[in-house]
């Protein structure tokens, strides 16, 4: 059986067609779906495997980034449960952004934020490829090196959080930064919940699908790195 | 006279010249006396006076942004070349018989749709066809940089939009020409300093194409002084589509749809303003309100729609607003609307600032009726407004009503064809003695090269040279996932001749050729002949060094220039149409889509006029395959490094110099490839060089043979080449009547150094150092400081002693 994944669209998101591409590739069964659609019942999230949340400007990141949409998704029906029986739910950019702001990371859907995504140190949008360190051990980083090329591109990727929620969430953390182009604290670049089945992360994933898309092609293993992240999710279901 | 509740009547037909005068600059409207004439005497024949409605409609119609009547009319050209010699030569059309003559002569087939729609359009397979267009949105930018330049993006990507049936947007262009970033002088009025119009402008692009989610990939930047008073901004988009949709029809019944945002105040008279001079008096109301995540709504259900096949034709309301787009959609049969149906942001509007409004992200579609709730349920899925404005009509006129009063009413004939063409003087006069390229050495006639590193840090550093990485990291040029060729290329990140699109994510098909695209520019040639010609040869080059065969390329020209009214500056002009046209025809490559922007002009508080120099900007696109491309930075060491230029001055050598390039590569004797270009080769070798960190030994010739290294020479068609070893010889067995010169061999150590022929060292120079010269002016210039770094230095791939070829 093919795994079925539920790419978000909403008002601002922009990263959904190289995702939806990319969960293709490795033979998922995609479907782009308008938050309205999920918010007015004409879809139903039990009926996808995973879930993706792809990057963006969700409500043109009015108030902060991914705030807007993440009110939205708190409240979808079937979330709780669709976390809980350990579908994968993959959040990248904007969609980590509002994984944290809805509450899904670094804990439970339900409880309150307890990290935030904020301006980067620079004051200034970065886009750059960047080196990642793998970190957890987990559904989604299954047969990746130590170390990957991912490219970043966002405004607001500087991981912050009290120095007590830091140490606490230490384990969860999945990508730390090796040239930390954010200024995010402890490096972190991505991170999933204590289950390990929801992961939110800054670098983009989806645009690394080919050797061609990484900067120095010929000197990478051929390798499709970004791709490996997302057969993950889909190898998990199957 | 008939009596009007919800317009006003314009007494317009009994004008006296100084009334008109008057009148014309009160209202906003850039109409000429001949102009007014027509004007007069075609209601004269009606026996009315026409309403204000239908005087805007014609104002916006009729203007230089949206009818190109400088560059259409006739024009007496007269030229002395510098023996005194003149002649003369009568264009009737000076687009037509110089841009869309060579298009015409070249005969391209790849030419799919050309000049005729909202952007050109090339084939790139047998399915897929690309749409490329690049506006000026430079008198809006002049005024407000953020919101001028964002809205030309914004501008420009719904030009895809509306191209055809509507093709998806996959990259951005953007071109920005300041004034000197050190400028200390006084700001003229209404003005900002250079670098504040630069970060404002790049925060333009950055926050509508970032938001749009289209990477902004290709670009240029290019200081003068003579920009101080008129910064230019181009923005460009290239649209991918199913060669099914490049054409699209009107029928009569068709309903008149606007899909998108409200109508404002905002942008009222941005056609007729931007035709015109500006002063400190231009009105910023004329600039629009960009809103970017309004536009991708209106982008998202705009194809969605193309592919369910609900509407026969789409335009975007730009320069005009409804007046334009209805009236282009309707030009051939005619239409209706009913403007109290417009939902407004402001109250209150009057019909005319309703008609002619140029509030972004608004589409005018023609839909079949039995669509029109397919459509609107569609839009109301994804909150996008829509509504009725009216209906085409087979009626041959463009009929306005507001709550059921007819307010303007004119024939679609006298609105397309009724404007006068005035015969206009043009003039060049050659400098003394001629020009030709100025050979520009580091020290006098001959190179002093003791100074040469210092020199050449210089030229690195010189802001029409360095990195633009504080502007590119800036823009999301990954988005979408198809840039396979970035804006820079190597381990360190050197700059990238041309950028690669490969649309495998909206194509969905990985055999799908790759899209280069490169641009070439000229601003202020001593002999816009040779500028054109240049800049042509820029954008060429810059697709071949990244393997493109051009003879497959397709260009956009984009004319920025000053006062038309003056001979002289209408003469260069001409001139540089001639170059266009001589270039393009030489090289085989058409011009596919073009847009100018005249006038140029500031007149300050004294009465003088200040224009722009003469600015050409070349864009090009170029099909590839993924197994051709090839980039800038050096692979590894010890293989030989030539320089490859024409020998004999004259199109035809450039021309040959592509081919036998292209062949060199195509048999894969090439490994690298940087065209020289400002700086000469000293700049060239010394990015290839610090891109990847492998570093470079040139050797001088002998100067009594006339060998010697050009080291800061500049001329057409120069590339640098790192060549596999032991394919010397076949390289130059291409290279036949052309200069195929070794001139170094790379080597491990990361240096650039230059020694004589008895291996005495000239010159030694640190990549690092390099490097360093070549990143820190704009950090340095816009943030005050040394460059700005959080974590460690842009370090991309592998480390370098990993780097294989």
């Amino acid at each position: 059986m093919k795994a079925r994944v539920l790419v978000l669209r909403a008002a601002g998101i922009n990263g959904d067609l190289e995702l939806e591409a990319a969960f293709q590739w490795v033979g998922a069964q995609t479907e782009r779906v308008h938050i309205n659609a999920l918010s007015r019942g004409d879809k139903k999230l039990n009926e996808f495997d995973v879930l993706a949340l792809p990057g963006g400007f969700s409500y043109g990141d009015h108030i902060a980034g991914g705030r807007v949409l993440a009110n939205e998704v708190r409240k979808l029906r079937g979330l709780k449960e669709f976390v809980s029986q350990g579908k994968p739910v993959l959040g990248i950019c904007n969609g980590f952004q509002v994984l944290v702001k809805s509450g899904l990371l670094p804990g439970n859907p339900g409880d309150p934020q307890t990290v935030s995504l904020t301006f980067n140190a620079s004051g200034r949008f970065e886009c750059r490829w960047t080196k990642v360190k793998v970190e957890g051990k987990g559904l989604f980083t299954k047969g990746l090196p130590d170390v990957i090329d991912l490219p970043v591109a966002h405004g607001e990727g500087r991981f912050v959080a009290p120095d007590k929620v830091l140490d606490s969430i230490d384990s969860q953390v999945v990508f730390r930064y090796v040239d930390n182009p954010s200024g995010a604290m402890r490096d972190i670049a991505g991170l999933s919940n204590r289950k390990g089945n929801v992961l939110g992360l800054m670098p983009h994933p989806e645009r690394f699908l080919t050797a061609l898309h990484h900067p120095t092609r010929k000197k990478v293993p051929d390798r499709e790195l970004g791709l490996q992240i997302i057969k993950n999710c889909v190898d998990h279901v199957k | 006279m008939s009596t009007y509740q919800h317009c006003q009547v314009i007494p317009f037909t009994k004008l006296t010249l100084k009334d008109l005068h008057e009148l014309c600059s009160q209202r906003h409207w850039s109409i000429t006396q001949v102009e007014a004439r027509a004007i007069q005497a075609h209601f004269k024949k009606l026996k009315r006076e026409p309403t204000d409605v239908e005087m805007e409609t014609l104002a916006q119609t009729w203007s230089e942004h949206c009818k190109h009547k400088t560059l259409t009319s006739p024009i007496t050209y007269k030229e002395r070349d510098a023996d005194g010699r003149t002649r003369m030569h009568k264009f009737g059309n000076l687009l037509k018989e110089t841009i869309f003559e060579a298009t015409r002569r070249v005969n391209a087939p790849q030419c799919l749709s050309v000049f005729e729609d909202n952007a050109g359009v090339v084939a790139l397979n047998a399915k897929w066809a690309v749409a490329f267009k690049v506006e000026t949105h430079n008198h809006p930018s002049a005024l407000e940089p953020y919101g001028g330049a964002a809205t030309g993006v914004g501008g420009v990507i719904r030009d895809i939009l509306g191209v055809g049936r509507g093709a998806h947007p996959i990259a951005n262009t953007d071109v920005f020409c300041v004034g000197p970033l050190d400028f200390g002088g006084e700001i003229p009025a209404g003005r900002f300093h250079p670098r504040r119009t630069l970060r404002q402008v790049t925060a333009g692009v950055r926050d509508y194409g970032n938001r749009m989610g289209i990477p902004t990939v290709a670009g240029a930047l290019h200081v003068h002084h003579g920009f101080l008073h008129n910064p230019l901004v181009f923005a460009g988009t290239i649209g991918l589509m199913p060669r099914t949709v490049i054409t699209k029809s009107v029928a009569p019944g068709d309903l008149v749809i606007v899909l998108g945002g409200q109508t404002g105040r905002d942008g009222i008279h941005g056609a007729t303003f931007s035709s015109a001079a500006l002063d400190d008096a231009s009105p910023t109301s004329a600039v629009q309100v960009g809103n970017a995540v309004e536009e991708k709504k209106v982008m998202d259900v705009l194809l969605a729609a193309r592919d369910q096949k609900l509407f026969r034709a789409v335009t975007d309301c730009g320069a005009g607003g409804f007046s334009s787009a209805v009236g282009e959609l309707g030009a051939r049969i005619g239409a209706e609307v009913h403007l109290e149906r417009t939902p407004l942001k402001h109250q209150g509007m009057t019909p005319w600032e309703i008609w002619i409004s140029e509030s972004q992200e608004r589409m005018v579609l023609a839909v079949p009726p039995k669509n029109w709730p397919l459509l609107k349920a569609l839009c109301d899925a994804e909150d996008v407004e829509a509504f009725e404005l009216g209906t085409f009509k087979d009626t041959g006129r463009l009929q306005v009503f507001f709550q059921g009063e007819r307010v303007a009413d004119i024939t679609m004939s006298f609105l397309h064809d009724g404007l006068p063409r005035a015969m206009q003087r043009a003039e060049w006069n050659a400098p003394r003695p001629a020009v030709g390229r100025v050979v520009r050495r580091a020290n006098g006639a001959a190179l002093h090269w003791p100074e040469a590193g210092e020199k050449l840090r210089q030229l690195l550093g010189h802001p029409n040279t360095c990195s633009r990485a504080w502007i590119i990291r800036q823009y999301d040029h990954e988005v979408q996932g198809q840039t396979v060729q970035k804006p820079f290329t190597g381990t360190h990140g050197g700059p990238s001749d041309a950028s690669i699109l490969w649309p495998i994510v909206v194509t969905g098909e990985k055999a799908i050729p790759g899209i280069a695209v490169a641009m070439g520019l000229t601003v202020g040639a001593p002999d816009p002949y040779v500028g054109a010609v240049e800049a042509v040869d820029e954008a060429l080059r810059n697709l071949a060094c990244v393997g493109a065969d051009t003879r497959k390329a397709s260009l956009l020209d984009n004319f920025c220039w000053g006062d038309m009214r003056n001979a002289n500056e209408l003469g260069s002009l001409t001139r540089a149409s001639m170059g266009c046209h001589d270039a393009a025809v030489a090289h085989g490559v058409p011009f596919i889509s073009g847009k100018d922007s005249l006038n140029n002009t500031y007149v300050d508080a004294t009465g003088r006029r200040h224009s722009i120099p003469g600015t050409l900007l070349i864009s090009a696109i170029c099909p590839i395959e993924m197994e051709q491309r090839l980039t800038a930075e050096f692979k590894a060491p010890d293989h030989p490094v030539f320089l490859l230029a024409p020998k004999k001055p004259g199109l035809a050598s450039s021309r040959a110099v592509f081919d036998a390039l292209h062949s060199a590569m195509e048999a894969g004797h090439i490994l690298a490839c940087h065209d020289v270009s400002e700086g000469g080769m000293a700049v060239t070798c010394a990015e290839m060089a610090f891109a990847s960190g492998v570093g470079l030994e040139l050797t001088t010739g002998n100067e009594d043979d006339g060998d010697e290294l050009p080291f800061f020479e500049e001329g057409v068609t120069r590339f640098m080449v790192e060549v596999e070893p032991g394919r010397e010889k076949k390289l130059l067995g291409l290279f036949k009547d052309l200069l195929c010169r070794q001139v170094g061999v790379t080597v491990k150590a990361a240096v650039l150094r230059v020694k004589d022929k008895g291996g005495r060292v000239l010159v030694e120079e640190g990549l690092d150092a390099l490097r360093e010269a070549w990143s820190a002016t704009l950090p340095r210039a816009m943030d005050g400081g040394e460059p700005v770094r959080v974590g460690r230095p842009p370090v991309i791939g592998l480390p370098q002693g990993e780097i294989s070829a």
